[in-house]
């Protein structure tokens, strides 16, 4: 448990860089899966996402006039990493640097830079461009495994990426989340349609249309479980959020298995187990407390659960983040520990 | 620097009514959607504010200190109603655009502001000019936040200008780009832009300061 606890505090000599270095570390087998789904256009747009933020990230360093060198601790580099999987993996090449320079200038150095910010920079970056390029931001591709074939080779895939040439028609496809929400507004319901679409989901292997970061589940759980087991995250608000979204999602199944998916499809579809794990658990935008991130968890659990099932948009993990970002002074305010020797039981005593 | 060109400067620029004083945000947020309505904005709300400014002056010393705030409430309202109204008659296509925030115009407390810190203790000339300086400050800013609004959301600027200025102004509209980034059109980029503005004006004005620094040591 990472709940602050009273003094005496020691120091393990770790940094801010070797925090990053580890999440990275966490985050590379679900890249590399991705990458072998989604061919040479993911790889190109993970490069030039990840670069354009260490730029923007130098450049705001510049700005400021030096101050402390944070471009070296690889926070802004997995901001642009977290990111590229959250985009369609086949974006263009604007989609990339237009997000990265909302994560990294607006998000993250507007407020002050690495650890000012309240709100996850790569989070407010992904809801931009949503609202921003709607039309892009849902062009998702079925997987064109490397080596398979499917795919364009390196050049093409670059040349794809620089000019936006359109996506051919027999690799356009939806998500999970999205083709429920497209087929609820025409009327058929989740029994027709279901089974030609959620076969490839509830494995949580990944073989299904989305962006980098909602393939390979279990790779994803795999990455949280060694960041659990290094002390880099607490297992409380990923624990929470699935709860927080599995729950309600099965008794609304359970009432009504037309219109809700069930608990399972809920959390491996989407950014669900990404955002658990690597998204709700940045230290600088969570709560601090162990109750704290109960709530917090739980809450954008059960918000990503409403948007999906009740709202326009059908992916809502980014905006429920978001959301709860703006509540974690309330909830570090209300939840507040008790300092040793004073508070309700300390003034009884005496 | 005489008293006349020190209020232009100060409506224009030093006190500037959104970039300095930020007063007038409710329009300076939901009418900026596109450099045409701020524009229209603009120019409805300097002529409430002349007016108003000239009004309130010239009977200065008629209104009793305790109830002025409530005069000067009535006094802009019904020129409010003035303008609303001349503007649903001559300018009904720019009317249905900007609608309700004609009638916001009175809660505007850009102007109160303006006749209580400056017209009610002024003459009647410096008021008006005061009045014109704000206004054309507040449609300066206005017009700067709209633009950089509709360039990056919509791609275009000044589009329906002859809604407002008639046919022969046609040729302000720009068409730069199709597509562009929604976000900015809503509600967000009113923010994002207005938080620009601030940074911007504070950085011209810190470097010349820092420029005035150096030449009066070198002096």
């Amino acid at each position: 448990m990472t709940a602050p606890q009273h003094s005496p505090h020691a120091h393990d000599g770790g940094s801010v860089g070797r925090v990053m270095a580890q999440v990275m570390l966490a985050l590379t087998p679900v890249t590399l899966w991705g990458f072998y789904l989604f061919g040479w256009p993911a790889i190109w747009m993970w490069l030039i996402t990840v670069g354009s933020a260490m730029l923007f990230e130098l450049a705001c360093l510049r700005l400021g006039g030096g101050g402390r060198a944070t471009l070296g601790d690889g926070s802004a580099a997995l901001a642009g990493w977290l990111l590229a999987l959250t985009l369609p993996p086949w974006s263009p090449w604007w989609i990339a640097v237009i997000g990265s320079f909302v994560a990294i200038c607006i998000a993250k150095h507007a407020y002050g830079g690495l650890g000012q910010n309240p709100f996850n920079p790569a989070m407010v970056a992904r809801v931009a461009l949503l609202i921003s390029f709607p039309l892009e931001m849902t062009q998702w591709v079925a997987p064109a495994p490397m080596f398979s074939g499917l795919g364009p080779d390196p050049v093409a895939a670059l040349e794809r990426l620089l000019f936006s040439t359109p996506i051919p028609d027999a690799l356009t496809s939806a998500t999970l989340l999205g083709q429920v929400k497209a087929e609820a507004s025409r009327g058929v319901d989740l029994l027709a349609s279901l089974p030609a679409l959620g076969a490839g989901v509830s494995d949580g292997v990944g073989h299904h249309a989305g962006s980098l970061g909602e393939t390979g589940s279990w790779l994803i759980l795999g990455g949280g479980l060694f960041l659990v087991y290094r002390g880099v995250i607490g297992w409380l608000v990923p624990v929470a959020l699935v709860t927080g979204l599995a729950v309600p999602a099965a008794i609304a199944h359970a009432i009504d298995p037309a219109h809700h998916l069930s608990a399972l499809h809920q959390v491996f579809a989407g950014a669900a187990l990404l955002g658990a794990v690597f998204i709700a658990t940045d230290p600088v935008s969570s709560p601090a407390s162990a109750v704290g991130k109960l709530i917090y968890g739980l809450a954008i659990g059960f918000l990503t659960w409403v948007i999906r099932s009740f709202a326009g948009f059908p992916e809502g993990l980014a905006f429920a983040v978001l959301l709860m970002n703006a509540c974690v002074p309330i909830i570090d305010r209300f939840t507040r520990p008790r300092i040793y020797g004073h508070g309700a039981t300390a003034g009884r005593g005496a | 620097m005489s008293t006349y060109r020190k209020i232009l400067r100060e409506g224009l620029w030093d006190n500037n009514m959104i970039a300095s004083q930020l007063l007038a945000m409710c329009p300076a947020m939901a009418v900026t959607a596109t450099a045409t309505n701020g524009l229209g904005m603009g120019l409805a709300t300097t002529a409430v504010l002349v007016a108003s400014n000239t009004l309130v002056s010239s009977i200065r010393h008629l209104v009793p200190s305790a109830v002025r705030i409530p005069i000067f409430i009535v006094l802009i309202a019904s020129l409010v109603t003035l303008v609303d109204l001349a503007l649903n008659a001559w300018l009904h296509e720019l009317y249905k655009v900007l609608g309700l925030f004609i009638a916001l115009i009175v809660v505007n407390c850009g102007i109160l502001g303006r006749a209580e810190s400056f017209a009610s203790r002024s003459s009647v000339p410096r008021a008006a000019l005061d009045g014109l300086a704000m206004g054309l400050g507040f449609t300066l800013a206005m017009v700067a936040i709209g633009a950089v609004r509709e360039v990056i959301g919509s791609g275009s600027l000044f589009a329906q200008a002859q809604l407002l200025l008639g046919p022969a102004f046609g040729f302000l509209e720009l068409r730069l780009f199709d597509g562009g980034a929604l976000l900015m059109v809503l509600p967000p980029g009113g923010f994002l832009v207005l938080g620009g503005l601030l940074a911007a004006k504070r950085a011209l004005e810190g470097a010349r300061r820092r420029r005035g620094v150096v030449v009066a040591q070198s002096a």
